[in-house]
């Protein structure tokens, strides 16, 4: 009578995706050895003897740490600078990403709940995924540079650089969350009529706050180690103060320097950490 | 007035990992008039969450026309047809609740599209109609449940969370898919009498599937059958008779 009446008892025995499965299996194995050698990966090259010695002795200059009233002074004072610039930078890298990651997200469009085609809706689309991709693509220490050119040395490079490249990460990264999860919880609201700022408030962020939200901390704190390498390049804060002790081979001060990454970095886990106990 | 009116309609699908094509919904010829009350029962995987979803336009036809309201929703700009969309509430079997949203703004997500951009910002600040909310949870005694998270519900009360929706909710049509199958006997009789009393007070078309066929036969005056993606039977459930049930149930393998 009809098609789905017959029973298809016919069903292979061995699972179907198995060939597929192991075909991607060996072509990432092929794709990724000749990477090795392409990148020279020798790890052991690490462990002989003249490489041991450079180590150690670069190791042994970081002792003891610079620890005087003066220097400790100068680096709380580069600390805020850096979380200054890092914090500045997200925040108008939110600017970028948020609207962005908004606009992307297919599982915002209205056409895309009933599976309607719309061009323009889809074109329009792509060209603010491509606008993302360029911003990201470029790191931020291209931007770095091309600002300290424009605007002078000094912490507003850097503020600008983190904010558009990571505005583009942001972007990408929020439509992907926003799209990941089931999408019964807006689709529950969209087909009884809910508009699509609507399903925002009320199903995709509740559906997905803690991914937003541990994503975003973790971008400050990379927004904070990427102050160093900006620093590098004349942009602020402790990075620059870095380059400085580095230059001047004095391994106790880019001691310190690092210990207060660490923290900074501890610090930033543990923030998220607690956000995301009070938002469960 | 017809509110539904399927003509030949067909749905195909294909199977995950396989090149036919198979119907899921076959020759569908179904009329719902405004403010009928009726009742969808079939065995498990016949269609009836299909068919339910083609009624209110959340599935595309693969053939055939379906009129809401004489209209046919599929010809029209997908912006529309959206806004069309106001008018039913569609309740799916499994809730689907974010998880850290409370109670209270649970139900309130059912009537969204009669509330404003704006308002529901602020409701999600400050509870727009929290005496609204408690009123609809009510009608299934959960109302002590209002600030609670969604999350610290049992499936049952999920359940009658999603029902709470459906009565805040400004709609002319009610879709119910499976709307009691985690509350035990008792709670079900009485959500399904409170669900019938309100859909008869605001003259709403109540459309629910059912597992259970006594339910469907004590509480809807018309019921269709489906098995295996057609309509086996669609008459008043008084000429609906044990033998034709069993029938419906029965597997031919």
């Amino acid at each position: 009578m009809i098609q789905s009446n017959e029973k298809n008892l016919n069903l292979p025995g061995r699972d179907p995706l198995w060939y597929s499965r192991l075909f991607f299996f060996l072509i990432t194995l092929i794709i990724f050895f000749p990477l090795l050698t392409t990148v020279e990966f020798y790890p052991w090259k690490l462990f002989e003897d003249k490489s041991t010695e450079i180590t150690l002795n670069f190791l042994a200059s970081f002792f003891p740490p610079e620890f005087s009233f003066n220097f400790l002074l100068m680096i709380a004072d580069e600390t805020i600078q850096t979380i200054a610039i890092a914090t500045a930078g997200l925040f108008l890298a939110l600017l970028i990403g948020v609207p962005g990651g908004l606009l992307i997200c297919t599982r915002l469009s209205l056409s895309n709940i009933d599976e309607s085609p719309n061009s323009l809706g889809s074109f329009l689309r792509y060209v603010c995924r491509l606008l993302l991709i360029i911003l990201r693509s470029v790191p931020e220490l291209v931007w770095a540079l091309v600002f300290v050119r424009v605007i002078g040395l000094g912490p507003t490079a850097g503020v600008l650089a983190i904010a558009l490249t990571y505005g583009g990460m942001l972007g990408k990264v929020y439509s992907e969350i926003l799209e990941s999860g089931d999408d019964q919880y807006l689709k529950n609201l969209a087909l009884n009529g809910a508009s699509r700022s609507q399903i925002l408030m009320y199903a995709l962020i509740p559906q997905n706050i803690l991914e937003l939200v541990s994503y975003s901390i973790y971008r400050w704190e990379c927004a904070i180690r990427s102050t160093v390498v900006l620093g590098f390049v004349g942009a602020g804060g402790l990075g620059q103060q870095l380059e400085n002790s580095m230059k001047m081979f004095n391994g106790g001060e880019v001691c310190t320097i690092l210990i207060m990454f660490i923290f900074l970095v501890f610090c930033s886990d543990w923030i998220s950490k607690w956000t995301r106990k009070k938002l469960i | 007035m017809h509110t539904i009116k399927l003509q030949n309609f067909f749905l195909k699908y294909k199977k995950f990992g396989q090149s036919t094509i198979s119907l899921a919904l076959s020759d569908i010829n179904i009329d719902i008039n405004e403010g009928e009350h009726v009742a969808i029962v079939g065995p498990s995987g016949a269609g009836k969450t299909t068919l339910l979803k083609s009624m209110v336009f959340a599935l595309r036809p693969s053939s055939g026309n379906l009129f809401f309201e004489n209209v046919d929703p599929w010809s029209m700009p997908y912006k529309k047809r959206h806004t069309m969309r106001s008018k039913i509430f569609l309740s799916s079997q499994v809730p689907h609740l974010p998880a850290r949203q409370r109670v209270v703004t649970a139900v309130m997500a059912g009537k969204l599209s009669s509330m404003s951009t704006f308002s529901s910002l602020v409701s999600l600040i400050y509870p727009q109609d929290i005496l609204g909310v408690k009123k609809a949870l009510e009608y299934f005694g959960l109302e002590e449940k209002l600030y609670e998270r969604v999350d610290r519900l049992s499936g049952g009360e999920r359940q009658r969370v999603s029902l709470s929706r459906a009565v805040v909710s400004q709609s002319k049509l009610w879709a119910f898919d499976e709307p009691l199958s985690s509350l035990d006997p008792k709670r079900a009789i009485e959500a399904l009498k409170q669900l019938i009393k309100i859909a008869t007070d605001r003259k709403l078309t109540f459309i629910s599937s059912l597992h259970q066929p006594d339910f469907a036969l004590n509480y809807f005056p018309r019921i269709i059958g489906i098995k295996d993606g057609s309509v086996f039977f669609d008459c008043s459930s008084s000429k609906v008779s044990s033998g034709l049930l069993e029938n419906l149930y029965s597997t031919n393998i």
